[in-house]
């Protein structure tokens, strides 16, 4: 099973070693991982989403929050908090394709953020599964190259993960 | 507060003088020239170790006996590599320890310069927490916090690496409040838990008070023995907590696991409660999982949130202190006078006690044990690890949780007797004596030096058996008595003339009435001793719980198997001829 979790660190070097460690060194595995700035300076916003029961889920937050650096770790239920990737997709595409292409784009609400004769680069943001769906569409007309970003995540409503 | 301006290194003095630290274990090199520069000018005691493995298990060891953070002190690449079995050993039995390592200047940090390594990031899985400094004004923050780290909450070591040129700038010393946003111990314990912790205890027929290290760390022992005695429940410890409760006291089960007692095996299988306090139910303790304590509810109260829960499910979690929580609980239940749970461990006691054979021609090292407890009853014992170590936990009679100082969850082989040292250099009132083998001792050794040069009188007994006893125990058992690579005979130094090649004290016991002089004499010497007693080589420790097998599948093994003893007299008999002069040991 797949859980999400948001865990607030200090924004230092070594952090995201230390994360990473405790993932291989205790045999967790790591889905995604995305990490960026929060709106305090100090701190920084982990994604984390891993595969495991229950207990491995409760093994996953009690290791983290012994990491000194770690200030907060919360699990976000599926059922109460928005999801969110993004993926660019560089795609084959000539005269013949190019609209048919579009209109897959323009269905998933997705963008095109580069053409060439030969190419273009597409921008989809959306939760996991609308991301796999326009891969698995497109994949029809030749994926070159692709990058996710892994998951961000928060909570629906007003309660809020911070330190 | 009034600032001052100091080098790094004097910074770094001064943050070890405002932490009450007495002595640091270390050696010096080239990034620490301006660092033991300092330590020469100042009154902080520095033992000069003659391995860096060494340091780090005399700041465990002294950790251990004291209570207070150890200190060690290395210097960068190959000083601070040698470091990290000691820090590994510290990480695994939650000792609390602060490693200094000397680091190349910060400019040369990456580049593959003279001995640099990598020593946070080889670190970061054996540490409760690392710094790598990058300016003096960090040092007295830095310091502050690693030492408030490494003795609160759960206990560990913490590794500060300090590059060189750190150690020369010039900063104006403060001292700054701990202020650690993402670290909060827990020391109080929740009250619901506890309730619902003493009706479990109160409701119990068949309870078991299962004790490990943490109730060492939380100095709980009292509370322990309190909440025991008010309800006469029998008590077990593992060898972590070896001395938190009596062990002469009818209560007491000694330790449980591979080689614990069976009476404490069969009273875990058996019971209908465990309350189990600062231990984690490592698999030596367990035996085959799935099958421990079928029938018990787990009451489990632990300083770390994950240990509950991690290899067992718990029925009663409490988090926090060990000593809060034993108190609270000894307050909460009523007194409960003795049951047919106490009648029948009472019974499997007499039926199952720990025993050997005794022997009037070759010693046995339980005799050996039994003799250093009846003449230095008050020593603090250390031990390496294997045979020697299990015996010493069985046929020592502990009774005070600092003073049997063992490696637990690494394992360490060598590590008893630079632990000795650093525990007499805590305790120099206390006789301190390493149980050791012949395999051991021989991998720290060259302490020996560190030993007479400061003038620490430790003891140390060898059981020697000529052979890497447990391995060669499990080969015996489980590899049809293929001895591959455990039979050490002839390749073992003479201890004797080792000791005196140190210029400390070597006395040797070849027979069973020697045993009890060689003892007298080193106990009468104020001098570092070593006591090397030739033991019967063939002897194994028992009982075992075969791995993978229940606790309630204990063994007896046939520890003197005819056969076996003279396949072995024969390999040892020409190396013991040549150590010990024609007269030969039988």
């Amino acid at each position: 099973m797949k859980h999400t979790i948001a865990v607030i660190v200090e924004n230092k070097s070594g952090v995201l070693t230390r994360i990473a460690g405790l993932f291989s060194r205790r045999s967790f595995n790591i889905d995604s991982l995305s990490v960026g700035a929060t709106d305090n300076p100090d701190y920084s916003r982990m994604t984390i989403t891993v595969q495991g029961d229950k207990d491995v889920l409760e093994q996953v937050i009690k290791q983290l929050s012994k990491l000194i650096n770690v200030i907060r770790v919360s699990e976000l239920a599926p059922a109460e908090s928005v999801e969110r990737e993004l993926a660019v997709i560089k795609v084959s595409a000539d005269r013949e394709s190019r609209s048919e292409i579009m209109q897959i784009v323009n269905i998933f609400r997705a963008k095109i953020i580069d053409v060439s004769a030969k190419s273009m680069i597409i921008e989809a943001t959306g939760d996991e599964e609308k991301i796999d769906a326009i891969i698995q569409l497109l994949r029809q007309f030749g994926i070159k190259e692709l990058a996710r970003t892994g998951k961000v995540a928060m909570v629906r409503g007003p309660r809020v993960v911070k330190a | 507060m009034s600032k001052t301006k100091m080098t790094g290194a004097q910074a770094v003095l001064e943050s070890l003088k405002r932490e009450g630290v007495e002595v640091v274990f270390g050696l010096p090199g080239g990034v620490l020239l301006p660092l033991y520069d300092a330590i020469y000018q100042s009154d902080l005691r520095h033992i000069l170790v003659r391995h860096e493995q060494g340091a780090a298990h005399m700041a465990d060891g002294y950790a251990r006996a004291t209570g207070k953070v150890g200190v060690c002190l290395a210097t960068s690449g190959p000083g601070a590599t040698n470091l990290v079995t000691g820090i590994a050993n510290a990480y695994m039995d939650s000792v609390p320890m602060v490693a200094i390592t000397g680091q190349v200047n910060t400019w040369l940090i990456g580049k593959d310069a003279f001995q640099e390594a990598d020593i946070t990031g080889i670190t970061l899985p054996i540490t409760k927490h690392n710094y790598l400094l990058r300016s003096a004004r960090e040092i007295s923050r830095v310091f502050r916090e690693a030492f408030y780290i490494a003795h609160s909450g759960r206990p560990g070591p913490v590794l500060i690496d300090l590059p060189r040129d750190v150690t020369v700038e010039e900063v104006e010393f403060t001292w700054p409040e701990v202020n650690l946003p993402g670290y909060h111990p827990s020391f109080k314990v929740h009250e619901m838990q506890i309730k619902k912790a003493a009706k479990l205890l109160m409701d119990a027929e068949r309870p078991v008070i299962y004790v490990g290290g943490g109730v060492k760390y939380a100095d709980a022992h009292r509370e322990l023995f309190d909440l025991a005695t008010k309800i006469n429940a029998p008590v077990t410890t593992t060898l972590m907590g070896v001395g938190c409760f009596p062990e002469d006291h009818p209560l007491s089960l000694g330790m449980l696991g591979m080689h614990g007692t069976k009476y404490a095996n069969y009273s875990i299988q058996e019971s209908d409660l465990i309350l189990a306090v600062g231990a984690r139910f490592d698999d030596r303790v367990t035996g085959k999982i799935a099958s421990f304590a079928p029938r018990a509810k787990i009451v489990h109260i632990d300083v770390d949130p994950a240990e509950i829960g991690k290899n067992v499910r718990v029925d009663i979690p409490v988090v926090g202190d060990a000593r809060n929580a034993l108190a609270a609980l000894a307050k909460e239940v009523v007194p409960k006078p003795r049951s047919a749970w106490n009648e029948k461990i009472e019974a499997w006691k007499k039926d199952h006690p720990l025993r050997y054979i005794p022997d009037i021609n070759i010693i046995k090292p339980q005799f050996v044990i039994e003799k250093l407890c009846e003449l230095a009853p008050d020593a603090i014992i250390t031990t390496e690890v294997g045979q020697n170590q299990m015996w010493a936990a069985q046929f020592f009679v502990h009774k005070d949780p600092h003073k049997f100082i063992s490696s637990g969850g690494l394992g360490t082989m060598g590590y008893g007797f630079p632990a000795a040292i650093g525990a007499k250099m805590g305790c120099p009132e206390c006789e301190v004596i390493d149980i050791a083998g012949d395999g051991s001792f021989l991998m720290n050794s060259q302490e020996l030096a560190t030993a007479v040069v400061n003038d620490i009188p430790v003891k140390v007994a060898i059981l020697n058996n000529g052979c890497l006893g447990m391995v060669r125990q499990w080969q015996e058992l489980f590899f049809e008595k293929r001895y591959s690579a455990t039979i050490l005979g002839r390749t073992s130094p003479d201890f004797v003339k080792l000791a005196e090649a140190y210029g400390a004290v070597g006395l040797r016991a070849t027979k069973p009435s020697e045993v009890e002089p060689v003892i007298r004499a080193a106990l009468a010497t104020d001098r570092p001793t070593i006591m090397d007693f030739i033991i019967n080589p063939a002897e194994k420790v028992s009982p075992m719980v075969p791995a993978g097998a229940t606790l309630g599948e204990i063994l007896d093994l046939e520890w003197c198997d005819e056969a076996n003893t003279s396949h072995l007299e024969k390999i040892y008999s020409d190396a013991r001829k040549e150590i010990l002069g024609s007269e030969g040991y039988i």
